[in-house]
């Protein structure tokens, strides 16, 4: 047993050693520092709970730890760099669904139907906000992993007036949250349930409408919604390691949200609300002209004559897991010589930074690996670019079409390079569902078929 | 086709239109080469090299006149050689079109289309054929090692058992291509250099050579879209002289290399500037052909003035080297024409149509300009963004002026509530509001790279919520506290140890 103080102390200490994790992330060389910190706040927090007075049934709180660690490590082993998206989105279910059961068992605890008057009001408030947003979270995230899975389709599903009905369904929300705060004991719990089936379907329905190609927004406004149902919890649990955490994660995950919006020149309201909901007057520019196709052996004379090579890389590679002979092949043109860098579009995958996790995990070393503003500048003067598998961001209509549905997105300038290689299945949209003129261009050629095949036939011919 | 390169007449020449090693890469390139016997005499390249390269030797330059299509040459043909070319002759060489008008008429008159080397335009495309680029990097280097030949000291500094030398001090005037070579050669042998320029666009790349860059207190950007630079007002002249009469007490070696294209070169160091520099010193003219950066030049001259500053109004043309270099231009500028088999004049080519200043008779100069700095056209741009939208200060004002405003909001909303809440919630949203703030500004600093991995992390700290669950467990399983508690227990470490863990593997993976 340890006093109410030394345990606020361990939580000041896991609450400094939170954000110094969070902190540490900012680069490479210190982010494996970040982590370790993370860890060790969170084993100081769990122990000084479990230690802390007040507390009971250890033996079943050291079950349920010890059963959902093995379960952690199995899955966290198992999954794929290229799955990692629906990795972060089932989990932030569970942050959810967490918040969700805590709201209840702090709805439960008789020691809360004691308090009295606006304290009382404000307590039932707090459980009221965090099952609320809790329940957003936890079927919210599970839709975002069906359709990052695939399992559910990825095309927005909009139907007229859904704005509508979500505005209706938070009203009655806040009717069901006024007359719950008029209950005693545990009578609103009827109340509690209704709102918490209604905030479900809310969470459904919000990310049902947004398309696959709007994912990395997604996920990281699901990151920030599971921080602030923690942040929710910790106040009605009157727990400040609880708000200080739920905050950083909350603030954090809404800033990744702003920063892919930034990258895709779209306001946050028009991601979370749905489909290219400013679509532009008039319709789009007709696309017309026929598209060249090369073979690997073309492709690999290209690239032999080359002296500067950027690859750039989208979903495509992910999906056929083509980073590792895409290394390979980097690796024997640096042997010859030749420059090769990547060029990596903020929004490019369906996770903030995936690429680049991809392309460690293929040994890319970090110092090729560039960003979008960092290599647009040079691909006049590059040779060949190799586009893997992406589509949407290297799409010329956004600067030169008004009408285009992705106008004003900051994309790669690829046409600019002396010749484009597009390696693609088929002639098929991109996510944005928009056509892409870079493909008839006259200094692109299509290199058609499985990435993954393409890369190791062309690795044949270098 | 047939490609020729006849001996150059001009006595001081030693240059050549081709080498063994470029006449390989026109026979690649589908062409047939004649050279004439002994062309490439006075750059070291023997007949028996040329012939083991593939080519036929010609003795005489009318024969090979008569038989080739296109002609390689260095220096602009004279009006002998004119006499002997046909039409529709292609020509490749030197030309100076600006000054060179009546040479122009009459290779038009005779058919020939002639194609001046030194009028490719200097944009990215065709650096690979830009002559002037080529042969300036040679003329820097050499520069310097002439310079170091007529200079009675070491260039770098020592010190020694025999005593301390000084390093020798170098200024640069002109940071061009030959002025670069320069300062990147002085730099190799130790000196320690400076160098000007009126453009202030090339400061970074004088820096990156290793070079202090000087400049005056005025502000003006001798910038032009052509890449060369404008002539400077007179408030700027005068500083830059006071600059180089500072210098000029100073340094050691001064190389200017400032030429203005179709101009005489502009006069830099003065009269008094070489009175002032101390005696031994040398000045190394590039541009003295064109007249000279200094006064006191002679062109194909050595000489050593009075007060014993030797200036140097000729340099060798290393014309091995030269010629190879030239070669290899001559090359790119044919393999981008189409080579043999689809050899074309294509007027409708940004570089063919301004390097071909005689084309079906009639002359073909001046071109239209092409611009080829990038930086010039960007600030264009942005002055026209900033008359567009309202000023900086209405902006900054506006700004001020909701950020009042939405101080005013959040203030009104923290009373109120205070109205309300009792103490200890308003402690608790301290705390809440005091940690959003520090969120904020810890993860604007993470890395793009690194998003992944923090959602991650995130992910895994958000999992803290598992201390409600912590704090609700009851000692009996018939509690249904317990049971839910339970469950978000189970929940919450699935997240917290694969959310950890999975980063750490990812992490791992991230390598320099």
């Amino acid at each position: 047993m340890i006093s109410a103080q030394i345990q606020t102390a361990s939580y000041l200490f896991a609450s400094i050693l939170f954000i110094l994790s969070l902190g540490g992330l900012s680069s490479q060389t210190s982010a494996k520092r970040g982590v370790l910190y993370g860890i060790v706040g969170m084993a100081i927090a769990i122990l000084s709970t479990v230690l802390g007075e007040g507390v009971e049934g250890q033996i079943y709180i050291v079950t349920a730890i010890a059963i959902a660690s093995v379960i952690g490590i199995l899955v966290a082993r198992k999954v794929e760099m290229t799955n990692m998206p629906q990795l972060v989105a089932i989990l932030h279910s569970f942050v959810g669904l967490a918040a969700v059961l805590v709201g209840f068992g702090s709805y439960l605890d008789p020691a809360t139907h004691n308090i009295q008057g606006a304290e009382h009001t404000i307590h039932l408030v707090e459980v009221f906000i965090g099952v609320f947003i809790g329940a957003i979270t936890f079927t919210g995230s599970i839709v975002a992993w069906g359709k990052l899975e695939g399992t559910i389709r990825s095309k927005p599903l909009l139907y007229p007036g859904r704005h509508l009905v979500n505005i209706l369904l938070l009203i009655v929300c806040i009717v069901l949250c006024v007359m719950f705060t008029q209950m005693h004991g545990i009578d609103g719990m009827l109340y509690l349930y209704i709102m918490t089936a209604i905030a479900c379907f809310i969470g459904v329905m919000l990310v049902m409408a947004i398309g696959g190609a709007d994912m990395p927004v997604v996920v990281s406004m699901l990151n920030s919604y599971s921080g602030w149902a923690a942040a929710a919890a910790g106040f009605m649990l009157g727990n400040d390691l609880l708000i200080v955490t739920g905050a950083l994660v909350g603030s954090s995950g809404a800033i990744l949200s702003i920063i892919m919006c930034e990258a895709m020149n779209r306001s946050f309201f028009s991601v979370i609300f749905g489909g290219f909901g400013n679509a532009p007057a008039g319709a789009a520019r007709e696309v017309t002209g026929e598209a060249v196709a090369i073979l690997h052996d073309g492709v690999g004379q290209l690239l032999k004559d080359a002296n500067s090579v950027v690859i750039v890389p989208g979903y495509g590679m992910a999906v056929a897991k083509a980073q590792y002979p895409v290394y390979e092949m980097v690796e024997k043109l640096k042997k010859d010589g030749k420059e090769v860098r990547f060029g990596i579009h903020p929004v490019a995958g369906r996770l903030p930074g995936h690429m680049n996790v991809l392309l460690a995990e293929a040994n890319v070393p970090y110092d090729i690996v560039m960003e979008m503003d960092e290599i647009n500048d040079d691909l006049s003067d590059t040779d060949v670019v190799l586009v893997i598998g992406a589509n949407d961001i290297v799409n010329p209509s956004a600067l030169d079409d008004p009408n285009s549905p992705i106008a004003g997105m900051p994309v790669l300038e690829v046409w600019n390079a002396k010749n484009v290689i597009v390696m693609k299945r088929s002639m098929a949209t991109g996510y944005a569902g928009v056509q892409n003129p870079l493909f008839f261009k006259d200094n692109t050629q299509m290199l058609y078929g499985d990435a993954k095949d393409s890369v190791a036939k062309i690795n044949a011919v270098l | 086709m047939k490609v020729g390169i006849p001996q150059e007449v001009n006595s001081m020449e030693n240059r050549v239109g081709a080498t063994p090693k470029t006449v390989k890469r026109l026979i690649k390139q589908g062409f047939e080469v004649l050279i004439e016997k002994g062309a490439g005499s006075k750059a070291n390249y023997s007949d028996q090299s040329f012939e083991a390269a593939g080519a036929t030797i010609i003795d005489g330059a009318s024969a090979l006149y008569q038989k080739a299509d296109i002609i390689l040459k260095v220096l602009a043909p004279t009006e002998a050689e004119i006499d002997l070319m046909h039409a529709e002759q292609v020509s490749l060489s030197y030309l100076s079109p600006a000054q060179n008008i009546p040479l122009l008429e009459k290779l038009a008159a005779k058919g020939v289309n002639a194609i001046a080397m030194d009028a490719i335009p200097r944009i990215s495309r065709a650096q690979k054929m830009d002559v002037l680029s080529s042969m300036a990097n040679i003329a820097g280097y050499r520069s310097v090692i002439e310079g170091a030949n007529h200079f009675g000291r070491f260039l770098n500094g020592q010190i020694t058992a025999a005593g301390k030398v000084e390093p020798a001090k170098v200024l640069v005037i002109g940071a061009g291509v030959a002025g670069l070579a320069a300062i990147g050669a002085a730099k190799s042998l130790g000196a320690i250099v400076r160098a000007f320029d009126t453009r202030m666009e090339v400061a970074e790349q004088i820096q990156s050579m290793g070079a202090t860059f000087l400049t005056v207190d005025i502000e003006e950007d001798g910038s032009t879209s052509s890449g060369y630079s404008k002539v400077m007002s007179p408030a700027f002249i005068e500083a830059e002289m006071a600059l180089f009469s500072e210098q000029a007490k100073e340094v050691d070696i001064i190389i200017t290399t400032a030429q203005i294209p179709g101009r005489a070169a502009p006069k830099l160091v003065l009269d008094y500037h070489v009175a002032a520099m101390k005696p031994g010193s040398v000045i190394v003219d590039l541009a003295a052909s064109s007249g000279g950066n200094c006064a006191l030049t002679k062109s194909g001259e050595v000489y050593t003035t009075d007060n014993g500053v030797t200036i140097l109004g000729k340099l060798d043309q290393l014309p091995t080297q030269a010629s190879q270099l030239y070669g290899n231009n001559l090359c790119h500028l044919l393999d981008d024409m189409g080579k043999a088999e689809n050899f074309k004049i294509d007027m409708e080519d940004d570089v063919v149509k301004r390097a071909m200043v005689t084309y079906n008779g009639k002359v073909n100069w001046p071109p239209e300009p092409l611009p080829v700095s990038p930086q010039k056209p960007k600030a264009v741009a942005e002055e026209k963004v900033q008359a567009i939208g309202p000023s900086a200060d209405e902006i900054a004002k506006k700004k001020a002026t909701s950020s009042l405003i939405s101080l005013a909001v959040i203030g009104a909303f923290l009373y109120l509530l205070a109205l309300v809440a009792p103490p200890e919630f308003m402690g608790h949203f301290t705390v809440f509001v005091l940690s959003v703030f520090i969120g904020w500004q810890v993860i604007w600093n993470v890395s793009h790279s690194l998003h992944t991995p923090l959602m991650a992390v995130t992910n895994a700290i958000s999992g803290i919520i598992i201390i409600g669950g912590l704090l609700q467990t009851r000692g009996s399983l018939s509690n249904p506290m317990t049971v839910i508690a339970f469950i978000a227990i189970l929940v919450a470490t699935i997240n917290i140890v694969g959310g950890f863990f999975v980063t750490h593997r990812m992490l791992k993976m991230f390598r320099k």
